[in-house]
């Protein structure tokens, strides 16, 4: 595998779910001869982890509250779900 | 007897009892679902919109288009992915009026920019969470994220943010698998390029500089 392809298939290394162990196997191995795609794995993995962990839209409580009485009002105003 | 033990062990997300009697007329009911979801709602409306009373306007409709079309609900997909697709639609709907001249949809730009190939290689040391405080990692990432075509800050903002799996997202935004699978990968490596400019090692940015 050369870096085009890990590239290709880094996404891998981050699924939870349905993994290709072949797959991941072959990944590893090239990680463990290339630093620059050591590199490029580490760093998205934080990128992915930053947002995650960090909630950038809060909604604050007062605003909350309005927003959903506003929907609710509306609901009750229309007509039963058709 | 297999069917019986299978169709007995099938788990019912409790959403579903919630639709049911929403549907036949409980407001209650309804009520319990938006409470669920409002706050996820409108963190996707915002990271779609880039506008906090865009994604207002966008969490109301939403609500109020699923409950109009509770009907419609088949039952066939998690209530939760359902309204993620009404909310998407809602949210680039938004955005299209915003930019009237232009049209959003969840292919454009996705084209235009090859994120698939790293040119960064410096690592993230220290910690961008320790180099940076709290208020301004928010907006570096506010930032950078707003710079991502809205097909793929939309990809990635339902699968990496609100943790929804492939499928679902695929579901959620209409697209097929390896088109959920080729933008997410794309989205996560143009961020990765955008955020290098601010969390690369300063030791190796400054060592690269000197040598220049």
């Amino acid at each position: 595998m050369n870096c085009t392809e890990f590239i290709a298939q880094l996404d891998e290394l981050f699924e939870r779910h349905n993994i290709q162990q072949q797959l991941r196997a072959e990944l590893r191995t090239h990680l463990s001869t290339c630093d620059h795609c050591v590199v490029t794995y580490n760093t998205t993995r934080q990128t992915i982890e930053i947002y995650r962990n960090n909630e950038l839209y809060e909604l604050p409580d007062d605003l909350h509250e309005k927003l959903h009485s506003a929907i609710m009002e509306r609901c009750a105003k229309s007509k039963k779900p058709c | 007897m297999s069917t019986i033990q299978s169709s007995e062990s099938q788990e019912i997300h409790p959403d579903v009892a919630l639709v049911e009697r929403a549907r036949a007329g409980e407001l209650a009911a309804f009520d319990q679902l938006v409470r669920q979801y409002e706050r996820q709602v409108f963190r996707i409306a915002q990271h779609i919109t880039q506008n906090r009373e865009d994604a207002q306007d966008v969490v109301q409709d939403a609500f109020f288009k699923a409950y109009q079309k509770l009907e419609q609900f088949q039952g066939n997909s998690k209530f939760y992915t359902w309204l993620v697709r009404i909310a998407v639609n809602e949210a680039l709907m938004r955005l299209r009026k915003r930019r009237t001249a232009k049209t959003v949809s969840m292919d454009e730009d996705v084209q235009t920019e090859d994120g698939s190939l790293p040119r960064d290689f410096a690592d993230w040391t220290p910690n961008p969470e320790q180099q940076y405080k709290q208020a301004e990692l928010k907006e570096i990432l506010q930032k950078t994220i707003q710079g991502l075509p809205p097909g793929f800050r939309t990809v990635f903002t339902l699968r990496d943010v609100e943790g929804l799996s492939t499928e679902e997202t695929a579901e959620a935004l209409n697209l097929s698998i390896p088109a959920v699978k080729s933008r997410l990968l794309r989205a996560r490596l143009q961020l990765r390029e955008r955020l290098s400019r601010y969390f690369r090692s300063t030791k190796e940015a400054t060592a690269e500089g000197a040598s220049k």
